[in-house]
């Protein structure tokens, strides 16, 4: 099917029924429950999801097939929407000019900053992207603050040109459907969102995987993966290594533009936060935890740690109290300071620790995790049966 | 002239003189052992030949062109493939996939942006890198993860990839180290029997004898980085001054 294996075939079938169908599987508790905190069902949290796998994957490209470890690919995914959001406030509020400025601008960057820092490999590889993106965040609050409006980020406003716009709508929109606009099902107790934007982010984001696909099976993904096995005897192969690392650090770079583009098309405002080497890290963390070079990894990274750090951000003391009021007193004030380190704004402490204990006990991320348990199952199975030999 | 003509190259490492006043002639359609004690300089001159290392003196022409300063896949890609002393493949790719790599990069040359056809879907390279496995008698292993195979079939599958790419210089270093009896037996053969096959001239550095004296045409001593004689295999053998300087040794 459209030109791939079996197999990936399979994968994409997969991944587009759960994402079409997201609304209804991250919504698995009715409305009023109170597990209904631990749904993930709501567009603006779904769209996180697929925009952040569309970084991820991109991500993955270059550090999943070459091994070319990028800390500061953040600068992309904030040039991505800084873009978006100009074509807004010069044309109009249709994402389909942002969308497009925000890869161009994303892959220019890139060839340039990607031209430098691939003369270098390994950590110092590593730290000229680390120092490209600081830069980048810096300049974006000082000398940059004409296209960046600094601290007040980059938004729209009435007296901005947007010289398409016409009686367009004001909101973002795809050639007049509205991002926001969204309809809401009830059966029984549930509640299920639909809405535009995260659906346009959905498609998007499968076609991103599906060419991500079809780039890990053709021949310029197994050069990347041969810069990763041993790039010296590629070099001795007849292989010139950095084109193709340019290329991969090019084609990421856009992924990453692109998804800050959606980001800006959700919400059309852009911050020199985004650009932080935090979100840098974050991608980092999302392709390793999800499974390093394997094609679903970096989705399923980037939609646990979102779902996370949703979850883990959003309870604070008070919900803590009432978990552990069951405790005597002193005991419960001890327990909830404790837990209270790891959730709201120390969320980050949780993520360090899950992330500490992926990387020792499931170097592989949760596609190895996967793995392991299938084989858990298939291993049962086997020694049902009589064996073949 | 040969084919690879090497004129007063000289390298020193610090205070160390590896290479002085090499001079030496690999001629088309033969092969040309390069022996000497350990340390003598043989690795470094093959480095000097490939793009490895430059020399500071002398010239390195290859078919009339120079080969210094040129980057290591443009020697490559003028015709010179080297196997290593200690085996480069690529670990974490399939056997066949190790195959498929060089038959691409004599294809498609340096750098060709093919991101969208599937490679198993290129009949041409496929059936020329199964061919090749099926010739390197590693069929049977074109699924394996070549990094867990063993050092005779790594250093089987590397000089099956230099061959796939119709080198018109195959430089070999030390391919038998470290190989169990059956194994150099194995590669001696095959060696053998790619120089009765194929229009190749062959450059190979060796230690054991054995080997050396069943495929050379020519030999070259190298003794404290500079040759010491060059001559036929059967006049090397009763030569005073190699076995005073070399065949004496332990091996
Ligand atoms: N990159 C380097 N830097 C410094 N010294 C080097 C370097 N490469 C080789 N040498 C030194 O140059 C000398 C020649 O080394 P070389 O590897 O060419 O010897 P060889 O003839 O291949 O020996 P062997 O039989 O052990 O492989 C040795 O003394 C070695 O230590
Ligand atoms: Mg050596």
């Amino acid at each position: 099917m459209f030109g791939l294996e079996k197999q990936d075939s399979r994968l994409l079938i997969v991944v587009a029924i759960l994402t079409m169908c997201a609304p209804f599987i991250l919504n698995p508790f009715p409305a009023e429950s109170a597990l209904a905190q631990f749904n993930a069902g709501y567009p603006d949290l779904m769209q996180r999801f697929v925009i952040f796998g569309i970084f991820a994957i991109g991500f993955n490209i270059l550090f999943g097939l070459t091994g070319y470890l990028s800390f500061g690919h953040a600068a992309f995914l904030g040039i991505g929407s800084y873009s978006a959001v100009w074509m807004f406030k010069l044309l109009s509020y249709n994402v389909v000019p942002a969308l497009i400025l925000s890869v161009i601008t994303a892959g220019l960057f890139a060839v340039v900053i990607g031209y430098i820092s691939l003369r270098r490999s390994g950590i110092y590889f590593s730290i000229l992207t680390l120092a490209f993106a600081q830069m980048s965040y810096n300049m974006a609050y000082s000398v940059l603050t004409p296209l960046t409006n600094g601290e007040t980020g980059l938004q729209v406003y009435s007296n901005d040109p947007q010289y398409l716009k016409g009686d367009g709508p004001d909101v973002t929109h795809l050639f007049g459907f509205e991002m926001r606009a969204a309809s809401e099902l009830n059966i029984g107790g549930w509640t299920f969102d639909f809405s535009i934007g995260y659906y346009l982010s959905a498609l998007i984001m499968l076609a991103s995987f599906y060419l991500a696909i079809r780039i890990f099976r053709s021949p310029f993904g197994l050069m990347l993966r041969a810069i990763k096995a041993n790039q010296t005897r590629l070099n001795y192969t007849g292989i010139s290594t950095r084109p193709y690392t340019l290329a991969a650090f090019v084609i990421s770079g856009m992924y990453a533009g692109l998804a800050g583009g959606l980001l800006a098309c959700m919400d059309p405002l852009a911050g020199a936060e985004r650009m932080q080497w935090t979100a840098s890290g974050e991608v980092v963390l999302m392709t390793i935890l999800g499974g390093v070079g394997t094609l679903l990894g970096p989705i399923l990274g980037a939609g646990f740690i979102k779902y996370a750090e949703n979850i883990f951000s959003k309870i604070n003391e008070n919900v803590l109290h009432s978990w552990f009021s069951f405790l005597p007193d002193g005991l419960e004030s001890a327990v909830v300071w404790f837990f209270a380190r790891f959730v709201g704004e120390g969320w980050h402490m949780t993520l360090g620790l899950m992330f500490m204990l992926i990387v020792i006990f499931l170097p592989g991320g949760l596609i190895e995790g996967g793995q392991r348990i299938g084989r858990l199952f298939k291993g049962k199975s086997a020694s049902n049966n009589p064996p073949a030999e | 002239m040969g084919i690879l003509d090497i004129k007063d190259v000289g390298k020193r490492f610090g205070g160390l003189q590896a290479l002085s006043n090499v001079n030496l002639s690999v001629h088309e359609n033969t092969v040309h052992a390069i022996i000497g004690p350990n340390g003598a300089g043989k690795s470094t001159l093959l480095n000097c030949l490939i793009g490895k290392l430059i020399p500071d003196t002398g010239s390195v022409m290859f078919a009339g062109e120079s080969v210094l300063g040129r980057s290591a896949h443009e020697i490559n890609q003028m015709g010179i493939s080297r196997v290593f002393q200690t085996p480069e493949i690529f670990g974490d790719l399939t056997v066949m996939e190790n195959m498929m790599i060089p038959i691409f990069a004599k294809r498609d040359g340096a750098f060709e942006l093919a991101a969208i056809k599937s490679f198993m879907s290129q009949k041409d390279i496929v059936e020329k890198a199964e061919e090749m496995l099926v010739d390197m008698n590693m069929a049977d292993k074109r699924h394996m993860h070549a990094a867990a195979m063993s050092r005779g079939d790594k250093r089987r599958l590397e000089i099956g990839m230099c061959l796939s790419q119709e080198p018109r210089l195959l430089l070999l270093d030390e391919p038998t180290a470290g190989m169990a009896r059956a194994d150099t037996n194995n590669t001696i053969d095959l060696l053998k029997q790619i120089k009765a096959e194929r229009d190749i001239t062959i450059a190979i550095i060796e230690h054991d004898m054995h080997v050396v004296f069943s495929l050379a045409d020519r030999i070259t001593v190298l003794a404290q980085g500079t040759p010491l004689v060059e001559d036929t295999p059967e006049k090397i053998k009763g030569h005073p001054k190699v076995k005073e300087a070399y065949l004496g040794e332990a091996h």
